[in-house]
């Protein structure tokens, strides 16, 4: 349908228009808070003592619990960030037994369930009872105990979690060098830099934005797994949880605040994260402005504050 | 020109003797060999998959030959000479020979995170180890001669092409080589943008600077250059002045190449 008129654009008054009023919006909407509420309520109506929930957020065995668990979930991400920057660099090496044994490292360490990996570690002494490091053909030995004195529980989860999660990031690793266009590392060669300058000023600075997303995911990921190390009876928040209920049977109340806790620290990683890729991405997003104004600072200041910048050509 | 002179621009500073190379079944070099003396401006021309930018890449060894041998300065890349024998080198030994050479890369292969000074200092600083406030006030002047004294802290991502490569020679010609490698520098600029790094590069070459140059630009190699070197299926064909090449041409093969790029 066209209306004629002889009144010029500028004159003429609008047509009112009538939104469409998006029905189905309203009734999922609806649907939805419907059912949050009936699962609120069901919840509020549980056998469930939510008063005691905060004495035991705060109670010692579960702060105990936190604690170990901050520490396991802490030390092993950091040797699993060193194992995977040793066999993601082995992997990409010229020596093909190397690079060979980084395969096979990943296959097997990735393979394995965690908790079944968690579990040979601590019972290692059903192999080997004793642990003794000594020179080779002598009787000489330079370390010497019993496993089972060294593979404690802290230990033996301490090393299931690294070694897995080692295997990740060796692939996290090796996708960030990967992302490095290799015309960066002739560039760096054509200056003379050795292998070592090229790979901890120009590869491994340019790979970060590329491997710190997926590292904090896997992080996020190690922190909740460290709740299988209370299989091996580990004092972490769920075995925690657990001495506790063991006594007075408040099974739920204390894994809901086990839970919370572990909610807490997601958050808090979580957070972290983010604030890590924003000071990538920020870094990233300086295009069409001049980094500096003046060249006024020192040059160590200056080239040890090269921002991690990623710029497609 | 004293006597003296002579004998020492007799010297070349680069010297390849008979270098091979393959790539599986494919010879990309056979037998090339090549002298460039101190203050010679050196165009390497031909067509596509002669092996020119492989040649160029087998002089810092970027790419090892499989066979011949590569004197810069009058020691053989990649090796020490003992007892009349070359034994290969470590790369971190090499990486000593390589900082008396310079390249210019086609895709310019800036380092993204640094600034433009970051980026002409880093070779300077971190592998000749020479005083970072000295390297900084010649790394000022280069880059404003060559008429990016304005941009100084800028990163790669924020200039143009052009103005990215001219970074990458002030980048070289920090290194106070023995001689600079250009490959291809022009060949991925937007055509607006040649004339300004071609304008640098005659520059260079009136300094004296010795040069060594894969390209295209058959108006540049003329008016630079003081020998052109015409490479075809691996082999070098013609070598000569550019009125030698370009104007008189003796091999067909040659006379093939200029019919099609001058037409």
């Amino acid at each position: 349908m066209t209306i004629t008129t002889s009144q010029t654009h500028d004159e003429r008054t609008l047509l009112p228009q009538v939104r469409l009023k998006h029905w189905g919006r309203w009734v999922v909407a609806a649907l939805i808070i419907a059912l949050v509420l009936v699962l609120v309520w069901s919840a509020a109506g549980g056998n469930i003592d939510y008063a005691a929930i905060p004495g035991y957020l705060v109670h010692p065995v579960v702060l105990e619990g936190l604690v170990n668990t901050i520490v396991l979930a802490l030390t092993s991400m950091a040797a699993a960030i060193v194992v995977g920057v040793v066999i993601a660099l082995m992997r990409v090496s010229n020596n093909p037994v190397a690079s060979v044994f980084a395969v096979f490292y990943v296959w097997l360490f990735r393979g394995l369930p965690l908790l079944v990996q968690i579990l040979l570690w601590y019972n290692l002494a059903l192999v080997f009872p004793q642990i003794v490091i000594g020179v080779p053909g002598t009787d000489l030995s330079i370390f010497e105990s019993n496993t089972n004195d060294v593979m404690t529980a802290f230990f033996a989860a301490f090393l299931g979690l690294a070694l897995s999660q080692g295997g990740y990031m060796a692939e996290i690793v090796r996708a960030g060098l990967k992302s490095v266009d290799s015309g960066q590392i002739e560039a760096a060669q054509s200056i003379g830099q050795t292998p070592m300058q090229r790979t901890f000023r120009i590869v491994l600075p340019q790979a970060m934005p590329v491997i710190i997303p997926p590292t904090g995911n896997n992080f996020i990921d190690l922190l909740k797994s460290t709740s299988l190390a209370s299989v091996i009876g580990f004092l972490e928040l769920v075995k925690a949880s657990n001495n506790i209920s063991s006594f007075n049977l408040q099974v739920m109340e204390t894994l809901i605040a086990a839970a919370i806790w572990y909610m807490v620290l997601v958050t808090v990683a979580s957070i972290g994260q983010r604030f890590l890729e924003r000071a990538f991405d920020k870094r990233g997003r300086k295009q069409g402005m001049p980094a500096r104004l003046t060249t006024g600072r020192s040059l160590s200041s200056s080239i040890f504050s090269a921002p991690f910048m990623r710029t497609k050509r | 020109m004293t006597a003296n002179d002579v004998q020492l621009a007799e010297a070349p500073v680069l010297e390849a003797v008979r270098v091979n190379k393959s790539y599986g079944h494919h010879q990309v070099l056979k037998d090339v060999s090549l002298e460039v003396h101190p203050g010679e401006v050196v165009c390497l021309i031909g067509p596509s998959g002669a092996g020119k930018s492989t040649f160029l890449r087998t002089l810092n060894r970027l790419e090892a030959p499989d066979s011949g041998e590569i004197w810069v300065g009058g020691d053989p890349i990649g090796f020490r000479l003992d007892n009349g024998k070359l034994h290969e080198l470590p790369e971190r030994h090499l990486s000593a020979q390589r900082a008396r050479t310079a390249m210019v890369f086609q895709h310019f292969n800036l380092f993204p995170h640094f600034t433009a000074l970051q980026n002409v200092m880093e070779g300077p600083v971190r592998v000749q180890k020479r005083k970072a406030a000295v390297v900084r006030e010649e790394a000022v002047a280069l880059l404003n001669r060559v008429g990016l004294g304005d941009k100084v802290d800028y990163y790669p991502s924020q200039l143009s092409g052009g103005q990215r490569q001219r970074v990458a020679i002030a980048r070289a010609v920090a290194m106070k080589p023995l001689f600079l490698l250009f490959d291809e520098p022009t060949s991925a600029l937007d055509p607006e943008l040649v004339g300004e790094v071609l304008d640098v590069m005659t520059a260079l070459a009136k300094d004296g600077r010795t040069m060594l140059v894969v390209t295209h630009e058959m108006g540049f190699a003329r008016r630079v250059a003081d020998r052109i070197v015409f490479m075809a299926d691996g082999i070098v064909v013609e070598d000569g002045t550019p009125g030698e090449v370009l104007d008189h041409p003796k091999e067909a093969r040659t006379q093939q190449f200029l019919r099609r790029v001058l037409a």
